[in-house]
Order: structure tokens, then C-alpha cells, then sequence
């Protein structure tokens, strides 16, 4: 599905706001989105600041990484190390939450992501 | 019709070990158990942990619902005091009259009090009771110096239970010439006698008490030798004397030296009366040990229910830890030549005695004696129990293959199938080999579940890990420590390629070793060693620290920070003081004392923390690492500046050495404490190092921890100077930075690291790793390479750049971060 057709692009901030293999968080009106830098993929993601394990806005400090032999990329939160696909937002432990995920892309140095 | 029923006298670990043995084979019976004690079954092997922070409850079999949820009726504090045989019934001391179909003595046995003039003053006891620990306890609270009488096994625990609860000195004191003497010859005892009297025990042997002296409390023992021994306090502990009071009041044939006669299936001269555990005589033995037991309880409940097992005697060989020390007896200890040959070994630098006994033909192994050292008791134990054929070497049994082919540890696996592995729950080796091909079982837990293995006495541990690890081996499956998935090294491992690599960033850490992109394990770990080896400021790769690190300050409930400012030794100016106070104020925080006498400050918002910091370092404070795996405080008492008890300058020494290791990072929080005196008010035995003062110079212990299972430091040297004290620390800690797995406290890795404190202080006193100059070299290297973090951050705008909540509205704190006003300060909104 092509997401540019339905999608409101925002511009959210440059590539060097977002430290490489790390997260940064955005202000959107009241909204805090998470957004990550995955240079070691050459990937970004972008998902919902708020862990929902305790209702912290923490995700973007938290660390990323890979899991399993699929190599799916997830954010740890650094309250309590809840895990989160950030291509599902499925959380990969045992607990039944998610967080919401953003489509997200780089034009010239800039940050778009995809808001409703 | 109704069940027939089966009346338990006694609910000790042997009464306990039947009901759950009968239940196992059979439903079938009304069990109603009568127990002299307060609570239900506890463990009486492990005691003494009572003393080391262990409770009641820890200790306990069962719980209280485990009875009901089986239908056992409980009588809790109500033994039976008569048994009408004629009428098969009981009588219990609170009146209670029933009916028995078989009825089983599991009455234990109690201490053996000699009849000695003043046996019954104040401050005597006996140790057989959790209720006997806490009279023990309560007068060990004022009491300076305490003997033991008996220099038998239970004698040295409860000797290790005086010297756990701070006895200053204390005694031990046997009548025969050696200590255990039933278990260990007198070469051996004198071996353990030299390790016992390095850990300060003192110990008289040849000593018969003749009087307790003292007017209503002991204050003195008087020997034979009219020689006297002041104490405050006094266990005893020279030997048990079987329960058999109710059995000989019913007219059940006793032994002349007590304890109920039993036959092979433990009946006693009364067929529906059977005995089992310490107040049974099997053959005029009482076995005074848990394993046969519970052999007892199995044969009792098979012959209930019509199974066919005997008992036959039972093989007394046992392994324990005493004082610290390793002491283990196996097979024939005693045999001498010519009925044998004997293999020995002695090592008095470090304190080890081995003894083997072989059969003339070289082809069987006898028995022996472990001192010192004992990690090749099960494989020996095994070797004798299952006659296997002697190697043509067998002295290696005791030194290690020395060269040639190394033996690797395949010899568990070559062990029969149906050898006896674990020997208090009965469990062979086909059952745990079982346990793992067939239920997949991959760990010590998951056995202990499935099989009960290693629940008993735990000596069978090393094997059973052995066999899981060599039965996984055998199918294929490789076991190893890992860090995580995406590295297949264990810290310790990953250490040392990173080191010899000179790999100075993650990336290529992943890149030559891992797998995948890495995780929130692996990251820190990494992060972690890079800073060991080439300490770095860790915020150059702020994006594989743990949160705290990568913002340095500790992340609260709310998403704000706290903030604690270097302390050193807890000593502060009032400058320094108002300073706190002035930007505690500034920018709303919230101030505690911590434990670690420091000053925490909470609510700092990621935005204020350079700010905040700009105006800490401004006024000369530093950097506290509160927020990293590294050195957190060096806790002080006031020492000789103030206190009139006070021996040494303690708070320059806490300062001394805080300033020395800080900021250097290690696989956990390190945390230090010097006391002027042996009052200890630093409380430096909780600490991953303790300085203690003392009339000519310091004691160094190690390897305490506070925190959810508290553990008291061990004593490393004593009377050392300033320059030892560092000297050793330095070689300490760097050995467990470099060896330790992540996240292991110096409390932890002590207990898992093989040879315990007698090899760390062979490693770190006597350098036998031949590693103590590099070890000082590379402390020195991280000593000199100091900076401090916070100073860094603040001077470098693209690090500041960092401390922003919204990157895209860098002036804006979290909206999310709230509080609630609390007792004039504030609290973080409940989550």
C-alpha cells in the first residue's frame, strides 16, 4: 500500500537531531512521538512515546536492537524493559499490549512521518 | 469402610519425608501427624543460615496448606506422650486420644547434655532448634567470647553460627585428640585446624570440661587440667541422644545405649509400630544423618503399601562446607595399610589434605578424605559406590591430570545408569539423563521439579550439573553462558576478545563477535567492558547505555531524574551543604539522605540536568556515578579524628579510596565501607569491600551484600597497612571486573566462583594465577584515566544538545513529568 496516497506528512526534525542506532522524541500538538534512528539497518521507525506497561513517556531513550533469527527490529523501554516490535508494535514478551506505530520517511536530510 | 490410619509421632525432616513419600505411592491412608514443635517441617541441615539472614519461613519444607491440601491432620506443639499398644491408641500432652492402625517414630533425637557441674547457669545451650538459635541469638548480643563444646560436624556449625553472630572469640573445645573425629584422621583434622584457626576460631583438643563456673551465668569453663577458658556463652554440641522415651514407655525393645530396634523393613519388636530417622537403631548404628532417613521413610511407606525395599545400612560418606572450609569423608576413611594402599597429598600453603584409599590390586578405589578442597568428592564418591576400575594413574583422581590426556569431565557420563546420584531423594543417574531427553529439561531447577534431585543435603549438585551438561553434550545440544542471542561469549569471554582485539566501540564488537543488531542486554554489557578496559566517557556512545548511564542520573517514576553529587566518605562542608540546598531549591527538587550517606536530589528534568551540574561542578562537586554499574559510595564511621573509640583515621581512608576507584565501571554497583573500629558503625561487612580498623592496622573483607538476600562479607587479611589494603583491592577488584558476568554482584560471583574465598585469596594474597602485577597495573590505568562525566557533558554543546526532551522544541520539559506536594517537598504522581 502506498502510504503517501492517504497519508499527512510532517516534517519532524533533521537527521542529525537523532543520535545513530538511538531515539529522539517529537512534540505533535499533544502528542509525543518516538522516533529511531537505526543506521546500522539504515532503517527509521517511528512509534508512540508512551510505554504503555506504566504510562511512561520513555521510548525514545530507550534502547534498540533485533530479536530472533528474523532480526526484528524492537525498542526496550528503560523503565522495566518491555520490548516492542517496531515494525508491529506488538509487545514481544508475554504481555498483551502494543504500542502505535508511524509510517516515516527521509527526504534531503529531513524527517517526515505520517500522521493521521 | 475407612481408610486405615496412620499415626506420624514427630514432624521433623524424617516424619515430614514420609508423608510425602507414603502419598506418593498411595491415597489410601488417613495420615494424622503429631509434632512437638510450634511450626511444621523445617530444614535442620541448613540451620545455621538462620544465622545468615535465612527465616524460619526460608527454611521451612512446607507450608501450612501443603497438610490440608493432602488431607493430613496437623497437631502442631502437642507430642504424644502414650501409646496403648493393646488397644492401638495414642494419648497426646493435650489430651487428644486415637486410634492408629500403624503408627511410625519419627521422634529425632535430641543433644547430648553431659552431666557437668554448673551445666544448668545461664548463657548454656544446645543446638538442635530454631527456638535453641534464637535463646543462642539473644545472648550472643552481649556476649564477647562464646565456646562450643564438641569439635564434631554439628560442633564447627555451631561454631560458624557464633562466629556469624559476632562473637569476637570464639572457642571450640573436643575431648578427643582430633576434630570430627569420626569423619577425618588427624592429618586431616590438623589441616582443618590450621584453616579454622586462620579464620580466628580457636580450638582445644585433648580438653575434658570438668566444671561450668560462674554464680547464676557461666563465666568460665574449668578443664581437667584445672586450666580455665573465660566465656560468656556456651553450646553444646558433643553428640544426639536418640528419642526413644515414648517407645521404651510402651515397652518397645530399646538399645542399651537408646534408640528403638528395628528391623529391615524398620518395624520395631511391635509389627504395626515402625521407627524411622535419628530414634531408630538399625544393628546398633543410629545413622545421624538426613539421607538415610528419608532412605527410611521410602522403605517405611513401601512396605505400607505392600512394596518390597529393605534397608541394609546405609554409606555415611558426606561432604560439607565448614567455616568455609571444604571437608568431605567417603567409603572406608579409616583403612590403613596393609589392608590398603594410601594415596596423600599435602598442601599447607593453602590449607588442602586429600587422602584416597586404594585396594592392594590398584583396581579399586577404598575411601579417602577431602580437606580444603573437595570438588572431586561426587566423582570419587561415585567411583567407589560403583567399583569402577581405577585409572592407571590414580593419584590424578586428587591432583588432576598433570599433562597427557585431560580428563573433561566425561567421567559423569561414564557412571553406570543406575548410580545413585542424589542420594537423600534416591534419584539415579538414568533418571536425570532421563529427565533431559525425554522432558528437555535444560537446567538445575527444572531437575530439582521433575526428579527432586539436589533438594536434599544439595551436595549432588556439581554432578547432577555435570549430567545435564553432558547429556546435552551427548545429543548434540551445546550449553554456555552467554550474554544473549546475538553474542555466543560469555562476558568473561567477550572481555578478553575485546581486550586482545583492542575493539574500542560497539559496532565492531557486533560486527567481529555477535550476530543480529543487538539488544538492551548486550549493549550495556559491551558498554560496560569498554569502559573496564579503555575507560572512555561513556556518553561518546551514549546509545548503548543503560537509560541511566546514557543521561547520567537515574531515571524516576515520571521520566525525571535524580541527581547525587560525589560524597566522598560521606564528608561534606557547609559550603557544600548550602550549595545543595541552593539548587535543590533552584529547580524544585525533592532531597533525600541516601543509605550511601549522600544527598539525593529527585525531579531534575532532562532539560535542567546540565544546569543543574554546571552549578554542582562550579562549586567543586563531582560526579557521584549513583546512575552507573561502578563504584557508588565508601561509607565511613568518624573515626580516630572524633571518636573516643576510634582506633584509625577511617573517614581519610574512605575518602582515600573513593577517590581512587571512582567512576570506574565493573559488571554490577560496587559499594565500600571503612569502620574506625570493630563496632563497625560503617557497617562495612555489607559492602563488596569492608576496611575494619584494628590495633595494628586494618582488616579487608569482601564480597558482602545488602540488598534482597544480604550476605556478610568474608574476611580476606588482617592487620594489614594502608598500602596492603589498597594493594589488595586493587587486585580484588579488577579480577572480579574482568571475570565476573554481568550484573553479578562480588557477592554472587564469590559463591559461584569454584574454590570460593579460599582461591580468592590465593589469587589475590598469594598470586597463584601469577596475575597480581597486571592486575595493579591495569587498576592503575583506569585510576589515572579518571575524568569526571558530568564535567564533559557541559563542556561540550553537542553532548548539552542531548539533554532535551522534544528535539523539535528543545526549551520544553515533558508536560507528562507531574507532581504532588508531600510533607513541603515533592513526590512523583503515583503511575
Amino acid at each position: 500500500m502506498d502510504t503517501t496516497l492517504t497519508t499527512n506528512w510532517i516534517l519532524a526534525c533533521y537527521v542529525d537531531d537523532v543520535p545513530d542506532n538511538g531515539g529522539s522524541c517529537i512534540k505533535h500538538g499533544d502528542e509525543q512521538i518516538a522516533i529511531f534512528n537505526f543506521s546500522r539497518r539504515g532503517e527509521w521507525y517511528a512509534t508512540q512515546n508512551l510505554c504503555p506497561h506504566k504510562q511512561q513517556m520513555a521510548l525514545s531513550r530507550g534502547m534498540i536492537g533485533s530479536a530472533g533469527d528474523s532480526c526484528e527490529p524492537k525498542v526496550a523501554c528503560p523503565f522495566h524493559k518491555k520490548t516492542f516490535s517496531l515494525l508491529t508494535g506488538e509487545c514481544l514478551g508475554e504481555d498483551d499490549m502494543a504500542i502505535k506505530t508511524y509510517p516515516i520517511k527521509v527526504e534531503n536530510g529531513k524527517v517526515f512521518i505520517g500522521v493521521d | 469402610m475407612s481408610k486405615p490410619t496412620i499415626i506420624v509421632a514427630g514432624n521433623g525432616m524424617v516424619g515430614y519425608k514420609f508423608c510425602e513419600k507414603l502419598l506418593a505411592r498411595s491415597l489410601q491412608f488417613q495420615i494424622i501427624v503429631f509434632g512437638e514443635e510450634p511450626r511444621h517441617a523445617y530444614d535442620r541441615v541448613h540451620l545455621s543460615e538462620y544465622f545468615n539472614g535465612k527465616t524460619a519461613d526460608d527454611l521451612s519444607l512446607s507450608t501450612h496448606s501443603w497438610y490440608a491440601d493432602n488431607g493430613i491432620t496437623l497437631h502442631l506443639g502437642d507430642p504424644i506422650q502414650e501409646i496403648n499398644r493393646a488397644q492401638k491408641t495414642i494419648h497426646s500432652l493435650q489430651g487428644v486420644t486415637l486410634h492408629y492402625d500403624y503408627l511410625i517414630l519419627a521422634t529425632g533425637s535430641s543433644a547430648f547434655v553431659p552431666d557437668i557441674p554448673g551445666i544448668e547457669k545461664e548463657g548454656v545451650f544446645v543446638y538442635r532448634t530454631i527456638e535453641d538459635l534464637e535463646l543462642i541469638k539473644a545472648c550472643a548480643a552481649t556476649a564477647k567470647s562464646g565456646a562450643v563444646m564438641g569439635g564434631g560436624l554439628l560442633g564447627l556449625e555451631a561454631a560458624k553460627a557464633l562466629m556469624d553472630l559476632g562473637i569476637a572469640e570464639p572457642h571450640v573445645i573436643e575431648f578427643a585428640p582430633r576434630l570430627m573425629p569420626r569423619q577425618i584422621d588427624s592429618a586431616g583434622s590438623n589441616m582443618l585446624q590450621l584453616k579454622l584457626n586462620q579464620l580466628g576460631l580457636h580450638i582445644h583438643l585433648n580438653k575434658s570440661t570438668a566444671a561450668i563456673l560462674g554464680d547464676k551465668k557461666i563465666d568460665a569453663l574449668r578443664f581437667n587440667d584445672d586450666s580455665l577458658l573465660v566465656v560468656d556463652m556456651l553450646v553444646i554440641s558433643a553428640g544426639i541422644r536418640p528419642r526413644d522415651e515414648l517407645a521404651k514407655l510402651a515397652g518397645l525393645h530399646v538399645g542399651t545405649r537408646g534408640g528403638v530396634i528395628v528391623n529391615e523393613k524398620m518395624q520395631t519388636s511391635d509389627e504395626h509400630i515402625y521407627a524411622i530417622g535419628e530414634c531408630a537403631l538399625y544393628e546398633g548404628v543410629i545413622y545421624g544423618l538426613v539421607a538415610p532417613g528419608y532412605e527410611m521413610a521410602d522403605i517405611v511407606a513401601a512396605h505400607l503399601t505392600k512394596g518390597d525395599k529393605s534397608f541394609y545400612g546405609y554409606d555415611m560418606s558426606t561432604k560439607l562446607k565448614l567455616i568455609g572450609v571444604d571437608v568431605a569423608s567417603f567409603g572406608d576413611a579409616f583403612i590403613t595399610e596393609p589392608d590398603c594402599r594410601t594415596i596423600l597429598f599435602e598442601d599447607t600453603h593453602k590449607g588442602i589434605y586429600k587422602r584416597i584409599n586404594i585396594s592392594n590390586d590398584g583396581k579399586q578405589l577404598l575411601g579417602g578424605i577431602l580437606i580444603g578442597e573437595a570438588e572431586a568428592y561426587n566423582m570419587l564418591l561415585q567411583t567407589v559406590n560403583n567399583k569402577i576400575v581405577l585409572p592407571p594413574d590414580p593419584e590424578d583422581l586428587i591432583l588432576g591430570s598433570r599433562g597427557g590426556a585431560a580428563s573433561d569431565g566425561a567421567g559423569v557420563m561414564n557412571l553406570p545408569d543406575d548410580a545413585l546420584i542424589c542420594s537423600c531423594e534416591a534419584v539415579t543417574k538414568a533418571a536425570i539423563c532421563g529427565a533431559v531427553n525425554e522432558q528437555g529439561i535444560t537446567n538445575m531447577d527444572g531437575i530439582k521439579k521433575c526428579t527432586k534431585a539436589g533438594t536434599g543435603c544439595g551436595g549432588c549438585v556439581p554432578l547432577v550439573k555435570d549430567l545435564i551438561a553432558g547429556t546435552m553434550k551427548a545429543n548434540g545440544q551445546y550449553i554456555k553462558n552467554v550474554v544473549c542471542e546475538h553474542f555466543d561469549y560469555s562476558r568473561q569471554e567477550l572481555f578478553d576478545l575485546v581486550k586482545i582485539n583492542g575493539l574500542k566501540n560497539y559496532d565492531l564488537v557486533l560486527d567481529h563477535y555477535g550476530k543480529g543488531d543487538g539488544c538492551e542486554v548486550c549493549k550495556p554489557v559491551v558498554a560496560s567492558i569498554l569502559s573496564s578496559l579503555w575507560n572512555d566517557v561513556i556518553v561518546k556512545q551514549e546509545v548503548i547505555q543503560d537509560s541511566n548511564d546514557r543521561f547520567l542520573a537515574n531515571i524516576q517514576k515520571g521520566g525525571t531524574y535524580s541527581v547525587v553529587p560525589r560524597i566522598p566518605g560521606g564528608e561534606i562542608t557547609p559550603d557544600k551543604l548550602i550549595v545543595i540546598g541552593q539548587v535543590a531549591k533552584k529547580y524544585g527538587l525533592y532531597t533525600k539522605i541516601t543509605g550511601g550517606q549522600r544527598i539525593d536530589m529527585f525531579g531534575a528534568h532532562l532539560n535542567d540536568l546540565p544546569a543543574i551540574w554546571e552549578e554542582l561542578i562550579d562549586a567543586g562537586f563531582e560526579s557521584g556515578h549513583a546512575y552507573g554499574k561502578a563504584l557508588r559510595t565508601v561509607k565511613s564511621c568518624v573515626g580516630s579524628t572524633w571518636c573516643r573509640f576510634g582506633l584509625h583515621d577511617s573517614v581519610t581512608f574512605a575518602i582515600e579510596i573513593e577517590d581512587r576507584y571512582k567512576g570506574i565501571r565493573a559488571p554490577h554497583k560496587i559499594k565500600g565501607g571503612v569502620s574506625g573500629c570493630v563496632r563497625e558503625c560503617a557497617e562495612a561487612q555489607s559492602k563488596d569491600f569492608g576496611i575494619i580498623a584494628t590495633e595494628k592496622g586494618w582488616n579487608l573483607y569482601v564480597c558482602g551484600n545488602g540488598g534482597s538476600k544480604p550476605q556478610h562479607a568474608q574476611l580476606l587479611a588482617t592487620d594489614i597497612d594502608n598500602q596492603t589494603v589498597i594493594k589488595y583491592l586493587d587486585r580484588f577488584l579488577m579480577f572480579y571486573i574482568k571475570t565476573a558476568d554481568q550484573l553479578t554482584r562480588t557477592a554472587t560471583w564469590l559463591n559461584k566462583l569454584d574454590g570460593g574465598m579460599s582461591y580468592l585469596k590465593n589469587v589475590v594474597i598469594n598470586d597463584s594465577l601469577g596475575l597480581a602485577e597486571q592486575l595493579e597495573e591495569e587498576m592503575q590505568a583506569l585510576v589515572n584515566t579518571y575524568h569526571c562525566e558530568w564535567k564533559e557533558v557541559i563542556e561540550s554543546p553537542t553532548a548539552r544538545k542531548r539533554f532535551s526532551h522534544f528535539i523539535n522544541a528543545p526549551d520544553e520539559k515533558d508536560p507528562h513529568a507531574q507532581f504532588e506536594p508531600m510533607r513541603e517537598q515533592v513526590r512523583a504522581k503515583e503511575w
